[in-house]
């Protein structure tokens, strides 16, 4: 195989340059932290801390900075810290985010950044909430493949389109940065909120399920899909790029229609 | 305290533990108890795909898939294992696609399939189309398909529960599994689950290196459970390290970006894995890539201001197949290198990325307390176990089929098993061991730091038992990881409360690293010979003469004194089929 055209050092982007800058530039930061903690107060508290940090560095690298070397009672949920297991969904300068998607340098660091638990679940302890509504939202939307008949002894066909259809909503990670931007679901947590509706729409326009009508009438509820005002927010709050507005109209549009 | 009573108890929910838990589920009455909840689980970074020799885009057959495992492993893997992995590969990936998994398809409907490292035609002809993959996202589908279904299936899950303990009761001469104890994190609450099956399915080590594409709860909790009570690790001197983390960070990029045409390239510019593996390049086996990227480096061809990384060149591919083909990965450059993936090649590093070793078991799943004997009522699957089908270096997506194959296999093991046999009596106070564990870590006014001392192990473990190791550097982390786990007795924690106790965890969860880290260098020392991704520069070659065997560590106890010490002994390996030969890619 051939080699088509190396890259060499003096057509170096000014952004890789940057990139392979070494990482000696420390700024120092304020984070201002919403703490709670019932074992000690019934009020939660916005704490400040001062820290040095590189501007590349994330958010979850400022919290884990503060726990391990400052204090260690700081309390938050991570795991892979890369965005993709969803864990550390908390709200940044009043906006829903991933602590670990977002830089300091993306974040204007002059100014102290906020860090608080998301809203509409119950907080826990300091930025740790009770993720067991959002989940039971997420059960009751039945989000598994919905088949009749005799199954095939090889795979499903499935065309590259129809694939496509709903690729945008198989990208959620359940980490209810949207559902918890929802002005709806904040003042009624019964509303299923937008997460369960971008997973039910991943089995509604997935041409191989069978449970649409199932799930269409689960939506049709009270609670369900005709709650949404279309405010975006959780469009705007989704780490993944979902288009999750949109997903929610196509879900109303499927219960009026009844064609998906 | 509570005690909970289950047939089947399965620690840990990422891809392994789920796939048991469909199975054992339908057969017995199960919990699964998880650190995290299950959707945070580290499979869910898994990116390139799963083995399987479907053959939908060319001819392919398990019997290859089974010969490139057993070679990519260089020949420590158990030959009766790989072939029961690449047999059942094909039905593990139809079972997910029935689950509802939204694999990429090819212009006729069926599953598409796409090349990766060491995945080869006719025994090493050239490469082949194996890997059934959804885009560079294939171990999120899994991930969530395994949860929707165990949502299907009615799983019961304990969230946010930490096994800290595993429970052996001796009946009749025989040690058997009698349930584990587990940790609340909610209420720091300790939780007694009596069960007449455990399988273990709690992932694996990565987090005793620094530069690594784990997630930061993966520090070995089950492999320490075992361990500490006496059962033997095996092979955990075989850590894979993969080629293509972004640099500094560790953040995995798929060799997926390699099957899709992407190229390594030194700072001249130069393919230079063209000079190492003349047939296969870019797609070698992982440890081969690894060590030619440190090659280039050490030899001052290395990229940046300091020589001390590579590219990954994707600018010649179409922007339409990054977008469709890698589109997180792409992504992942943009937000935390600042660069465009399109026009820019991508800085990386090799990144601390799979243990090969673990827990020993047969392709059953049943664990093995020495080199043929089973303790009945205790399995493992996934990153945890060895069984051994990944030998001394794993290839690329025989892990998440790894997961199905055997996350299956023992989750009905276990469920049958518990229909067999009753419950063994619980050992007399049960959690006696975790209670005072938690409590020492909780009081202990010591001046050391978890986060210090962790810092240090981490230093210490990418500067000595790396991709390339001596007697001299293995040394040196013996002796440094010894002074650390001194140190460690003199801890202490800040958060002294017993909600959402982090602070603690992670004290908890450095003691596992300490442990595991020790096993894996002892065992490194020892081994004096390079196989697979143990490279040692004293001793370059392969030599099956003295060690084509498993190593086990065993945690012995001094009765008098209470001091430790790793005992080692081997185990042969299973070969069937395939001799030895010298590896080349």
């Amino acid at each position: 195989m051939s080699t088509p055209n190396s890259p060499t050092l003096d057509k170096h982007s000014s952004a890789l340059d940057a990139a392979e800058a070494s990482a000696s530039h420390l700024i120092t930061v304020t984070l201002r932290i919403r703490r709670f903690n019932p074992e000690v107060s019934d009020h939660a508290e916005w704490v400040d801390y001062q820290l040095p940090i590189d501007p590349k560095e994330r958010v979850l690298d400022a919290l884990h900075k503060i726990k391990w070397e400052i204090d260690g009672t700081l309390t938050f949920r991570r795991s892979c810290a890369h965005g993709v297991c969803g864990s550390d969904a908390v709200r940044i300068n009043g906006r829903n985010r991933l602590a670990c998607k977002t830089l300091i340098k993306d974040i204007n660091p002059e100014k102290p950044i906020t860090v608080e638990p998301i809203k509409g679940l119950t907080v826990l302890k300091d930025l740790v909430v009770d993720m067991d509504p959002f989940f039971q939202a997420y059960r009751d939307v039945m989000p598994f493949l919905i088949t009749k008949g005799n199954e095939p002894t090889r795979e499903r066909l499935q065309s590259a389109e129809d694939r496509e259809r709903f690729d945008d909503t198989t990208k959620c990670i359940l980490c209810a940065a949207c559902t918890s931007s929802c002005p709806v679901f904040w003042n009624d947590g019964q509303y299923f909120g937008p997460a369960a509706i971008v997973n039910a729409h991943r089995f509604i326009f997935d041409s191989r399920d069978e449970g649409g009508e199932q799930r269409l009438e689960i939506l049709n509820d009270k609670d369900g899909v005709w709650r949404c005002r279309t405010t975006f927010n959780c469009t705007d709050a989704c780490p993944r790029g979902i288009e999750v507005t949109k997903a929610i109209q196509e879900v109303k549009r499927a219960l009026i229609t009844r064609r998906f | 305290m509570q005690i909970h009573k289950y047939d089947t108890v399965i620690v840990g929910a990422g891809g392994a533990g789920m796939r048991a838990a469909i199975e054992a589920t339908k057969r017995s009455r199960t919990a699964v108890l998880t650190k995290l909840y299950p959707t945070r689980s580290h499979t869910g970074a898994a990116q390139g795909g799963m083995a399987a020799a479907l053959a939908n885009v060319e001819e392919d057959n398990w019997e290859w898939h089974t010969f490139d495992t057993i070679k990519g492993g260089d020949y420590l893997v158990d030959q009766d294992a790989a072939e029961i992995l690449a047999r059942e590969a094909i039905d593990a990936v139809l079972d997910l696609e029935k689950m509802g998994l939204p694999f990429n398809r090819t212009p006729e409907g069926r599953i598409d399939q796409r090349r990766f490292g060491g995945h080869t035609r006719n025994h090493g002809e050239a490469a082949v189309r194996r890997a059934c993959y959804a885009a560079d996202r294939t171990g999120h589908m899994i991930l969530q398909t395994l949860y929707q279904n165990c949502v299907k299936e009615g799983v019961e899950f304990f969230n946010e529960f930490y096994v800290l303990d595993q429970l052996l009761t001796e009946v009749d001469g025989v040690q058997r599994s009698a349930g584990v104890v587990a940790y609340e994190l909610a209420t720091g609450e300790i939780h007694v689950f009596q069960a007449k099956a455990v399988i273990y399915a709690s992932g694996g080590t990565g987090k005793f290196f620094k530069v690594t594409s784990n997630a930061h709860t993966l520090t070995g909790d089950g492999q320490a459970a075992v361990y500490r009570r006496g059962l033997p690790l095996e092979d955990m001197e075989f850590f894979q390290f993969h080629p293509t983390g972004i640099w500094r960070m560790g953040i995995l990029l798929t060799e997926g970006a390699r099957g899709e045409g992407g190229i390594l390239r030194n700072k001249d510019g130069e393919r230079f894995m063209e000079k190492y593996a003349p047939v296969m390049k870019d797609l070698a086996s992982r440890d081969v890539v690894s060590r030619a990227i440190y090659t280039e480096i050490r030899e001052g061809r290395g990229c940046g201001p300091e020589g001390d990384h590579v590219y990954l060149d994707l600018t010649h591919l179409p922007p339409e197949q990054l977008d469709a083909k890698l589109p997180d990965i792409t992504e992942f450059a943009r937000t935390y290198l600042g660069i465009e993936p399109y026009t820019d090649p991508i800085p990386i590093q090799p990144t601390a990325h799979y243990a090969m070793g673990g827990i020993p078991t047969n392709v059953q799943g049943e664990v093995l307390r020495d080199n043929t004997t089973v303790v009945p009522g205790l399995y493992a699957a996934g990153e945890v176990a060895c069984v051994s089908v990944h030998g001394a270096n794993r290839l690329g997506t025989n892990s998440l089929l790894d997961i199905n194959v055997f996350g299956r296999r023992s989750g009905i093991a276990a469920a049958e098993y518990a229909h067999a046999n009753d419950f063994v009596p619980l050992p007399e106070d049960p959690a006696a061991q975790v209670e005072a564990q938690v409590e020492r870590l909780r009081t202990a006014t010591g001046n050391e730091r978890v986060a210090e001392i962790r810092r240090e192990l981490q230093e210490c473990m990418d500067a000595n038992v790396m991709v390339f190791r001596t007697e001299q550097t293995i040394k040196t982390a013996v002796e440094k990881i010894g002074e650390l786990r001194q140190r460690y007795l003199s801890v202490s924690i800040q958060d002294k409360g017993k909600r959402f106790n982090t602070d603690l965890l992670e004290a908890v969860e450095l003691g596992n690293l300490l442990d595991l880290a020790e096993v894996m260098a002892v065992s490194a020392l020892a081994r004096k010979e390079s196989r697979g991704g143990h490279y040692r520069e004293d001793f370059p070659t392969r030599d099956d003469v003295n060690f084509m065997r498993h190593t086990m560590a065993y945690r012995e106890v001094d009765d008098a004194t209470g001091a430790e010490s790793i005992r080692l002994d081997y185990k042969p390996v299973v070969t069937t089929r395939y001799q030895p030969m010298e590896r080349k890619y």
